[in-house]
């Protein structure tokens, strides 16, 4: 399969040529298949964000490319104007970019940007609206008058609205209680599944990407160190340890379950795993 | 027993509206802080713990009902300054905490403000930056130190007024782990080696777990209070305030509830459950 996104030797330096000229991103190799579910982790500092910012356009390589589709992204102005378009980039904390007097308006802001008619601006606005579960008569209120985890599904239906067939999103979940963070990644889930859209998600929380992606970047000090599906890259413990980051919680209690002589599968890195791995020890040893 | 530093007494609150009169947040809330004690308030966001955190240092004033600090009153306006300098207050983002240009400054605004001494004031930040461990930081910018360090500054700012208890309102929504860790780590540093009484609004169940007392919120009232240990094996009522509990908690409630097998549920920790899972697994 071709890659719908792709770096290559994708290098960033920041304040180039003064005192403070620092290396964000060297020579980074990334290819994101269409259609996928891809985790990035990486501690504060550690290259994700600026990583990100490259997908879409909104940072310009130092050295290197990104290409999107196969074509140079920074080939024409028209067309790093179209992978902004394509490639759908929700930040952190999207509630404070909020500005429109309605929840209509806000989340029609993209949709008109890209120059639609009225009939598809307003097919696009209730559908993105539906997907963050916000009703249609909630519509023409203002945006401020709502929680905190409404607020920033609003935001994110706004993205959603231009129907990007990449969405990134920046720690979606930050500072979100236990019912928000299911609701939003349930309205990510949505949006993958109905429209088969790649799905970059940025996260601090191992347990989070653990039991949602199908694939993990690890991004530190500005470099990949490792990539592939989670049970692969939960096997570095020591190193995402070492980065700041660590494994899950499941991960962590079964490497101790080892270290105590079990001989039991410990690549688990959910409860469900972790369940079926006792349930498997349990009829190998003939527990009834 | 110590005495209680902060006591609330069937507190009740409402934002006022200017229409029909705001929704109410607190519905009679009753609770005693111990002095020296290490407090986690949990609850789902709605649930009126911010709020609380609020009332502790007088930031908001009671609808109904009253809370002490130290046996003042909080609506005494001529106690305010007491009662601030007993309860110091950390909030979510960094960001909007830090007000100089240098570190050691930023922690030594309060003390300044608190007229307090010079000779006093560098001995104050010294040791505040120390039990941070941000000592070796006191000379630089603010803004350029990560979330987890900006907020051990934001924490050392409450420190130097030297006061009896902290409240920090969701301190590590917004940090990474490690951030998250160092904060939790300067906090219980606080608490156990200098006496602070440390109030922990969070929702993160791995810090609440670290508690010596577990309070939940839910709808403006306290639902559940005791040693997290205990409030965690409440895995279904938990659930239904829109909580949820550490993983660990979750394995094993899910072992006896779905697959039937008899394992207790007051492990909490990685070792605890691992001994918990060995005990099981070697019994067969």
């Amino acid at each position: 399969m071709e890659p719908i996104l792709q770096t290559q030797k994708l290098s960033h330096v920041y304040s180039a040529g003064t005192p403070f000229q620092r290396a964000a991103l060297t020579d980074v190799d990334l290819d994101i298949y269409p259609g996928e579910y891809l985790g990035i982790i990486g501690h504060t500092g550690s290259g994700k964000s600026t990583l990100i910012q490259h997908l879409n356009g909104l940072l310009k390589p130092t050295e290197g490319k990104v290409l999107f589709r196969g074509q140079d992204i920074w080939e024409s102005k028209e067309r790093t104007r179209q992978t902004r378009f394509h490639v759908g980039l929700v930040f952190q904390y999207p509630e404070y970019q909020l500005f429109e007097e309605t929840i209509y308006k806000d989340i029609s802001f993209g949709p008109r940007n890209m120059g639609l008619d009225e009939a598809e601006i307003d097919r696009r606005v209730r559908e993105a609206a539906h997907f963050v579960g916000l009703r249609d008569e909630q519509l023409e209120r203002s945006p401020f008058e709502l929680s905190g985890g409404q607020k920033r599904r609003v935001a994110i239906a706004g993205v959603i609205a231009m129907e990007p067939e990449v969405l990134i999103l920046d720690e979606p979940t930050a500072g979100l209680d236990p019912i928000g963070v299911e609701q939003i990644l349930g309205n990510i889930r949505d949006y993958h599944e109905a429209h088969g859209a790649t799905i970059i998600l940025v996260s601090h929380s191992m347990e989070e990407v653990a039991r949602t992606v199908d694939r993990l970047v690890v991004v530190n000090d500005g470099v990949i160190p490792f990539q592939g599906a989670p049970r692969e890259v939960f096997q570095h413990g020591d190193e995402l340890e070492a980065m700041g980051l660590g494994v899950p919680q499941m991960t962590r209690v079964f490497h101790q379950l080892r270290a105590m002589g079990v001989d039991i599968d410990a690549s688990v890195y959910t409860i469900e795993q972790a369940r079926r791995a006792i349930r498997d020890y349990r009829s190998r040893k003939g527990a009834r | 027993m110590n005495d209680s530093i902060i006591r609330t007494q069937d507190l009740r609150f409402a934002y006022p509206d200017t229409e029909a009169g705001g929704p109410s947040v607190l519905n009679g809330v009753n609770l005693d802080i111990e002095e020296g004690s290490f407090v986690a308030v949990l609850g789902h966001n709605g649930s009126g713990k911010s709020t609380l955190a609020k009332h502790m240092n007088a930031i908001l004033l009671p609808s109904g009902g009253a809370v002490y600090v130290s046996g003042m009153d909080t609506r005494d306006e001529s106690k305010l300054l007491d009662i601030r300098r007993t309860v110091g207050m950390v909030f979510q983002n960094p960001d909007n905490q830090i007000v100089a240009n240098v570190v050691e400054e930023d922690v030594a605004f309060a003390p300044e403000n608190l007229g307090v001494p010079s000779e006093e004031i560098r001995r104050r930040v010294d040791e505040a930056l120390k039990a941070v461990g941000m000592y070796e930081f006191r000379t630089h910018a603010p803004h350029l130190l990560s979330g987890g360090q900006k907020q051990r500054v934001a924490i050392a700012g409450v420190i130097a007024m030297a006061p009896r208890c902290i409240v920090l309102d969701e301190p590590t929504a917004m940090l990474d782990p490690v951030g998250r860790r160092e904060v939790l780590d300067t906090i219980r540093e606080l608490n156990r080696t200098s006496g602070v009484t440390v109030v922990l609004i969070t929702h993160h169940m791995d810090e609440a777990a670290q508690a010596d007392r577990l309070v939940v919120m839910s709808k403006g009232k306290v639902v559940a209070d005791g040693a997290p240990r205990e409030v965690f094996q409440r895995v279904e009522e938990l659930k239904s305030y829109g909580l949820t509990v550490p993983e660990t908690t979750e394995l094993l409630w899910e072992l006896r509830q779905e697959d039937g097998l008899d394992v207790p549920l007051d492990a909490l920790s990685d070792e605890e459950c691992a001994q918990v899972l060995y005990d099981l697994l070697t019994a067969v």
